[in-house]
């Protein structure tokens, strides 16, 4: 039963992806890119929900490992995103003066 | 059970902030915000399972602290040193991380509730009935390898697509003999070993077994990407992007959590709406990208390629293109990829602010599949602050080349190829093509006369309104910059 409701919220989750980015202009592709990227850096829940597992050190070293790369993908992702967005919105100012 | 629900809502208010912060990333105004949005719900969603981890488990904050803070560090200073032509490498790598992080949340989660905790080669039966996991042994199992499976090819194809973005790895393709039966092998028995290892097997056999499913996936992921042209990356590496978040949907359901399912599922439907949207800008049918070799035939067979084949090229020396441009009224620049590996977008945009200084109309067109990645070219002039008004979409500029009196081709070749509309024999027939052709005059700044990614001969260096401009485009066009300075 409870499997039913994931895979209904999974199914759900799809077609909003979909309609979410149907029309988007070629500018932000990149930015749009990156950014979903870092999203799916959601995973770093998952490597933080294994550093539960203390005993053995293989399981403290792939809880360290999950943890630290899905850090690395979220972290330079977002950082990698708005260092893009930024140039676009610098030039907005730019036009002002 | 009063804070499993409380973070159970805040898991939802982070789900709202991924839709919200997509939602905003594809307007330009917005855009930032929207990326902000994205990383607050992230770092709720970090913060609630530090502070209350669904189902209470207890954390070793040792393995928390260090990971963080290796990541971060790592990741922030990755992103803050990456140069602007170098964020589809980064992009690709950061990607691969994601993946490969997805897959060891899968194998840790199988090495701490079946092997560890029954001391391994001891463990009594197959980890699918070992647990009744939140969503059911099965469920688990087959979360586990499809997990291991998309995060590692993931993986290991970001890394192949980082090589041959960043021309450590050769771009052209790779062509393996057998390769189709090969990629069936891999994909095949890597899951057939993952399935019965979670299923059939015990002790350490499961182990071993859920191993080899990774090494074929690596295998996978490397096969495949092998024989794509590096041009074709930006749709590879949207692709594995897609991948990267149907990974972690999937490791969602290792661990019965309904933030990862969610968050991994938009980011896999958007990732594959983007790729489409890539496909069709080139004519191509994302099939036809994956199975490879495209341009392979033409450059390899000498039939495409070298100077040869033209026989009444005009050429333009910096000098002389100054001259041109200067009795222009009305300009367009095309950039291209050569741009980007030049790193000519500043000396691009001096050049544009000079002409305009002069009273000239500047315009920038902007192909949707110019450069390595959609929106590379973008990225790039906003870099160097070109005023986002001057860059003009295909559709919307097309119509305007006959009226221009000079277009200014940077590092482009096959977006601007005229075979494509004109020789429906041509292996880019269909593609859509910024109509340099029609104006007055083109400069065309490139090194050679090699063939662009197509690997196909471009008439329009024959044309008799076209000068080629041999150099290295930054240095061609600063001295065009200096010349114009100084009439």
């Amino acid at each position: 039963m409870i499997f039913l409701l994931m895979l209904f919220v999974f199914m759900l989750a799809i077609a909003v992806g979909n309609e979410l980015i149907s029309k988007v202009p070629p500018t932000l592709h990149t930015p749009l890119m990156s950014g979903a990227n870092a999203i799916s850096g959601i995973t770093i829940v998952g490597a933080l929900m294994c550093a539960q597992f203390t005993d053995g050190i293989m399981s403290q070293v792939l809880g360290v490992l999950a943890i630290a790369l899905a850090t690395i993908n979220v972290v330079g992702g977002f950082l990698v995103t708005d260092r893009m967005l930024s140039m676009f919105a610098s030039k907005k100012k730019g036009k002002g003066k | 059970m009063a804070g499993f629900q409380i973070s159970g809502l805040l898991y939802l208010v982070a789900t709202f902030l991924f839709i919200l912060g997509i939602k905003r990333l594809s307007k330009v105004r917005t855009a930032r915000s929207g990326n902000q949005l994205a990383a607050v719900g992230m770092l709720l969603a970090v913060l609630v399972t530090l502070v209350s981890p669904e189902g209470g488990i207890e954390l070793s904050w040792t393995t928390v602290i260090i990971g963080l803070a290796l990541g971060g560090a790592v990741g922030g200073t990755m992103a803050k040193r990456v140069e602007m032509t170098g964020m589809p490498e980064m992009v690709a790598l950061l990607n691969g991380f994601g993946g490969l992080a997805s897959t060891v949340v899968a194998l840790a989660e199988f090495w701490g509730r079946f092997a560890a905790p029954q001391g391994g080669l001891l463990a009594p039966s197959s980890p699918a009935d070992i647990l009744a996991e939140p969503l059911g042994g099965e469920v688990w199992a087959v979360a586990i390898v499809l997990s291991v499976l998309i995060g590692t090819v993931t993986f290991t194809g970001s890394l192949m697509a980082m090589g041959k973005l960043s021309g450590k790895l050769s771009g052209n393709p790779v062509l393996l003999p057998g390769r189709h039966a090969l990629t069936a092998v891999l994909l095949l028995g890597g899951i057939a070993a993952g399935l019965f290892g979670v299923f059939g097997a015990e002790g350490s056999t499961a182990t071993t077994l859920v191993l080899t499913l990774c090494v074929a996936a690596a295998a996978f992921g490397v096969v495949s990407v092998l024989p794509i042209g590096g041009a074709d990356m930006p749709v590879v590496v949207s692709l594995l992007n897609s991948y990267s978040g149907l990974a972690a949907s999937m490791a969602g359901f290792v661990i019965g959590n309904s933030l990862l399912i969610v968050a991994g599922a938009l980011v896999g439907a958007s990732g594959l709406i983007l790729t489409m949207v890539m496909c069709k800008a080139m004519n191509r049918s994302l099939g036809n990208v994956l199975v490879g070799g495209f341009g392979d035939t033409g450059a390899s067979s000498g039939g495409g390629g070298g100077a040869d084949e033209y026989t009444s090229v005009k050429s333009a020396g910096p000098e002389e293109s100054a001259m041109i441009l200067e009795s222009a009224t009305s300009v367009i620049f095309i950039p291209g990829y050569g741009m980007a590996v030049a790193q000519a977008q500043h000396v691009v945009k001096e050049l544009g602010e000079e002409l305009e200084r002069r009273g000239c109309e500047v315009r920038y067109a902007i192909h949707p599949v110019a450069g390595r990645m959609p929106g590379h070219m973008n990225v790039l002039l906003a870099e160097s602050d070109v005023p986002y008004e001057q860059l003009w979409e295909l559709e919307r500029i097309n119509g305007d080349f006959k009226t221009t009196d000079v277009t200014v081709i940077v590092g482009a070749n096959d977006v601007v190829n005229p075979e494509a509309i004109e020789n429906p024999q041509s292996p880019i027939a269909g593609m859509p093509i910024l109509n340099a052709h029609e104006s007055g005059t083109v400069l065309m700044i490139k090194r050679s006369l090699s063939p662009g990614y197509a690997g196909i001969k471009n008439p329009l260096f024959e044309r008799d309104n076209t000068y080629m401009c041999f150099g290295d485009g930054k240095a061609f066009l600063q001295e065009v910059v200096t010349e114009l300075k100084e009439s």
